[in-house]
């Protein structure tokens, strides 16, 4: 077996407010104020082999943006281990660490923050390849149009500016710009959220013709279960930091296994015209800033039992592929 | 047979620019009965949110309200004064937003703005107006209602801040409410619940609700009735089963093809080509002409919405007869 | 697989600035000040083809042609259309140079201040920890100090001269800057456009200057267009308090100045008319900043 092309070692990311000046004065008073940190990802193993397509699924606060950030290199881990290609990133040289970061792209959710407003589309795409030296300047203009035409847009417009294109259209500039610096794996953060039915439908046609001619590698984060379903090889569910359930999608969709995978899917809307009458689940997404003992999930689960709220259900293989964290797989029989 | 609690007939919206006038809602005409949940569905520059701005008296200058009527139980509001306006909106007919922040003042604690409202329309004492918010705020599925009530807005979660719109909306048990794309920025959790609890609230309370959005999958499991719009104008109209399964303009079957998990996995997913026009350029005639595979120059005048099925109607020179939608077919 | 086809877009690519223009251009007003503003820079710049005397040529100047009423015909048949001041220098052409050297000071202040203020603030913002500690601790330092009082010391220790002047205004202003451009850094280094170029591994240096600084400018433009309103009446108020520029070239400021002590006496014109200019030049100014201001206002929806 190869070893995967992106491997995360037990990522964690802690965001930490800490005291001023004021606060500590405070608290030499008697005061009582505690630091505050937020365990944005907890302890999170993950890999992914090259030419998957692994979906990367959670709500508000399960920390997949900040996973997606911290694999792209945008945002340092504050624990844990990432190699790429067998190799330890911090065992790395500074070339093959720039090496990482081009080969490692993504794109972004808004279609109208992720483009600088005062560049024309020419220099946001071109910009990095010229400036890492993969082409020269004279050769900018046709390279830039030959990536437009791949993704889908008439290169007659390079000259203009982000404003006035429509959203559809900016998140294909978004995608050239990704694929300028020639990379092999793209992180794709809720990259067709923003987008209406009938955009997000070429925009995720683009993402499938492109990782079949270039033979790319995605990690889709998506809060959204049908496009997920439709893309990925391999689903991977976050709650709180923390991840909950991995399975091959077909696997996942048709049996999951961790009770909160099975209200996602419950709850998640189908076109379909019947009436939905169940009853969904009850309770709020608890803050990141004060999560739940044991298993973050125990709150909201209709299966909780006592072991749940003081003990957090570690991640084990329940199947050959399929890995899942809940205290109710050791119960079960054989 | 009472009378429609709204009934629209022929409204159209323009906006003057400096380019010329763009016709944002361009001869709409629907009603909605007492308790009916329509589905209003669409997207960017159909023309849909400002459909349900103009029936509120909400468009601002230089935008105008340039033909047709709004009729609420039979009163023309179209062109009420002001004070009429007022006295109706919040009491009588509700919004409300994508944006939770557009209802709540962040400023101001919950209980101070919810008895406000109240208060707005009604002589109560202050202690009824919170008797009151408490019991809005349970029917709409929050826990621990006084809790939230001495809560700012920033204190709280997006979910929770939808839900106290929602209740802030119901506080006066409207007829009507009005709700644009409420759950589109919330998880699939929370949005489920609050479908669930407006679900339930309109068969309880008959009010009616025109639930805007541009995901189909969202209403399929709301509405009563759908209809869809493109550039301005009514495309298709019907009970929810009905379009979604024998859908029959190219433009819905084409939505509806590229909704990810109506075709088999890993496929290609139906792409309606090109783009909506841009509001200011629109073609004569049928207005996706440019996009449809089925198009030719009878195309060129525009089609009129026509009844085909019992309550089903849709606008096109060559709609899709009542066959159901296949698996392996796009709209082809 | 080309679903590119735009709408009908303009056949030229719309440029913001174009952009800015036309939406600059919807207010009358402003469209006024700015036509004033055209009228005052060419008059300052073509001020020694424009009048009839050289005032700082001080072998022009008679001195029994001092004090005459507009109107009135010097001794070599100059006519003082505006009068002629306490030393015999005919106002318009006085009034003429002093703009110019009014309107050169407070550009130039402004401009330098906004440069190294807009890179202090930028720095700040981006870097973050000690050195946005330091940087804005100073700029706080810097700002509790009332204005005038600090250009007074800067200028008593360095002496008189317009480069003096400059020196001592941006030191004053620069902090206004620094603060704004910080400001509008904070929001912008969180956009996703500046994660875009981090992840395309672009270097600090071309983030600062390429991404940041170009989104940060309109605040601080805003801010510069009041500014030179600002630094052109400090300068005045300096002036007339005797400090900044020298006697044989006054300014603006200056004239109102010398002519304050003849204003009991009924010798209203060495004050008034160019305090009359005084107020045209900034209420220009003002009228082209506040619609800039609204022009270059994301939250205005237009």
């Amino acid at each position: 077996m190869t070893a995967p092309m992106i491997e995360l070692r037990q990522i964690s990311k802690r965001f930490v407010w800490r005291l001023d000046l004021a606060s500590r004065l405070a608290n030499l008073l008697g005061a009582g104020i505690r630091e505050r940190a937020v365990h944005a990802v907890n302890h999170v193993d993950l890999g992914i082999a090259e030419g998957e397509v692994v979906g990367l699924v959670g709500e508000s606060g399960c920390g997949k943006s900040t996973l997606g950030r911290i694999v792209a290199g945008i945002m340092d881990a504050s624990e844990g281990e990432i190699r790429f290609r067998g190799k330890a990133l911090s065992a790395m040289t500074e070339e093959e660490h720039r090496d990482y970061k081009l080969a490692v792209q993504m794109i972004f959710q808004d279609p109208y923050a992720s483009l600088n407003p005062r560049m024309r589309v020419e220099d946001i795409i071109g910009e990095a390849p010229v400036a890492h030296g993969l082409i020269r300047r004279s050769e900018m203009g046709e390279y830039v149009e030959k990536l437009m035409q791949q993704v889908g847009l008439d290169p007659r417009y390079r000259r203009r500016y982000p404003h006035q294109f429509s959203g559809g259209q900016r998140q294909r500039i978004g995608v050239a710009r990704a694929l300028a610096v020639q990379p092999r794996f793209i992180v794709c953060d809720e990259a067709v959220a923003a987008l209406d039915v009938s955009i997000q439908a070429q925009v995720l046609n683009l993402f499938m013709d492109l990782r079949e001619q270039l033979g790319l590698t995605y990690l889709f984060i998506s809060h959204n279960l049908a496009v997920v379903e439709h893309i990925s090889d391999r689903v991977v569910i976050m709650y709180l930091g923390r991840v909950v359930e991995s399975a091959p999608t077909e696997e996942l969709f048709a049996a999951p296994n961790h009770p909160y995978t099975k209200a996602l899917l419950a709850e998640a809307p189908k076109l379909v015209a019947e009436r939905r009458d169940y009853t969904p689940i009850k309770g709020e997404i608890p803050s990141p800033l004060d999560p739940p003992t044991g298993c973050h999930f125990h709150p909201r689960c209709p299966f909780a039992m006592a072991r749940c709220k003081t003990e957090a259900p570690p991640l084990r293989e329940i199947a050959p592929g399929r890995m899942s964290a809940c205290h109710l797989n050791e119960m079960a029989t054989v | 047979m009472t009378i429609p609690t709204l009934q629209v007939e022929d409204l159209e919206t323009h906006f003057p620019t400096r380019d010329g006038i763009v016709r944002a809602v361009d001869g709409v005409s629907f009603d909605v009965a007492e308790g009916e949940i329509l589905g209003l569905v669409g997207e960017s520059g159909s023309g849909k949110s400002i459909t349900g701005f103009s029936i509120l008296g909400l468009i601002d200058p230089p935008g105008r309200i340039a033909g047709g009527r709004v009729l609420f139980k039979g009163e023309d509001i179209t062109s009420a004064s002001p004070e009429r306006m007022r006295s109706l909106r919040g009491s009588r007919i509700a919004m409300i937003f994508q944006d939770p922040m557009m209802t709540l003042n962040p400023v101001l604690r919950v209980d101070t703005q919810m008895i406000e409202t109240v208060q707005a329309h009604e002589k109560v004492s202050e202690a009824a107006a919170r008797a009151r918010a408490v019991e809005t705020l349970k029917a709409v599925g929050i826990a621990a209602p006084e809790e939230r009530l001495l809560a700012y807005p920033h204190q709280l979660s997006g979910g929770m801040r939808q839900r106290i719109a929602i209740a802030t909306a119901l506080l006066h048990s409207p007829d009507l409410i009005i709700a644009d794309e409420p759950t589109t920025a919330l998880d699939v959790t929370i949005q489920g619940q609050i479908l669930y609890e407006m679900r339930k609230l309109c068969r309880d309370t008959g009010t009616a609700l025109i639930w805007i959005t541009h995901d189909l999958s969202v209403v399929a499991g709301l509405a009563d009735r759908i209809m869809v719009m493109y550039a301005g104008k009514i495309v298709e109209t019907g009970p929810v089963a009905t379009v979604i399964e024998r859908p029959q303009h190219p433009y819905t079957r084409g939505l509806i093809g590229s909704v990810p998990g109506v075709l088999p996995r890993g496929k290609r997913l139906f792409q309606i080509p090109g783009m909506t026009p841009a509001p200011l350029n629109l073609p004569p005639g049928c207005r996706f002409k440019t996009r449809c595979s089925r198009a030719d120059t009878l195309c060129d005048t525009l089609p009129e919405l026509v009844e085909l099925h019992p309550n089903h109607s849709v606008r096109c020179h060559h709609p899709h007869d009542a066959r159901p939608l296949t698996p392996t077919e796009s709209a082809a | 697989m080309s679903d590119a086809a735009l709408p009908a877009a303009p056949a030229k690519t719309e440029s913001p600035l174009k952009r800015i223009w036309q939406e600059f251009a919807e207010s009358r007003l402003a469209l006024l000040g700015l036509a004033m503003l055209v009228i005052f820079l060419i008059a300052a710049v073509f001020a020694p083809f424009l009048v009839p005397q050289n005032p700082y040529d001080l072998a022009n100047l008679d001195i029994l042609d001092a004090r005459l009423p507009p109107g009135e015909i010097s001794g070599t048949g100059l006519t003082f259309l505006l009068g002629s001041d306490g030393q015999g220098r005919d106002m318009l052409s006085a009034m003429l140079y002093g703009l110019r050297i009014s309107l050169f000071v407070g550009v130039t202040a402004v401009a330098l201040a906004l440069a190294i203020g807009a890179l202090a603030g930028l720095l700040a913002a981006y870097v973050g920890g000690r050195v946005e500690t330091v940087i804005m601790r100073i700029v706080d330092i810097q700002l509790s100090f009332p204005a005038i009082l600090v250009a007074l010391i800067l200028l008593a220790v360095l002496g008189n001269g317009v480069d003096k002047v400059i020196i001592a205004l941006v030191a004053v202003q620069w902090a206004y800057f620094a603060r704004a451009a910080r400001g509008a850094a904070l929001v912008e280094r969180n956009k996703e456009y500046v994660e875009a170029a981090r992840c395309l591994g672009l270097s600090r240096t071309r983030l600062l200057l390429r991404h940041l600084l170009p989104n940060c400018m309109p605040p601080l433009i805003v801010i510069a267009t009041v500014d030179i309103a600002r630094s052109i009446t400090l300068e005045a108020t300096l002036s007339f308090l005797g400090l900044g520029v020298p006697v044989t070239e006054p300014s603006l400021g200056m004239l109102i100045a010398n002519g304050f002590d003849y204003l009991l006496s009924g010798v209203y014109w060495i004050s008034l008319f160019p305090g009359v200019l005084l107020t045209l030049v900034i209420i220009a100014i003002n009228l082209v900043g506040d619609q800039l201001r609204d022009v270059l206002n994301p939250r205005l929806k237009r």
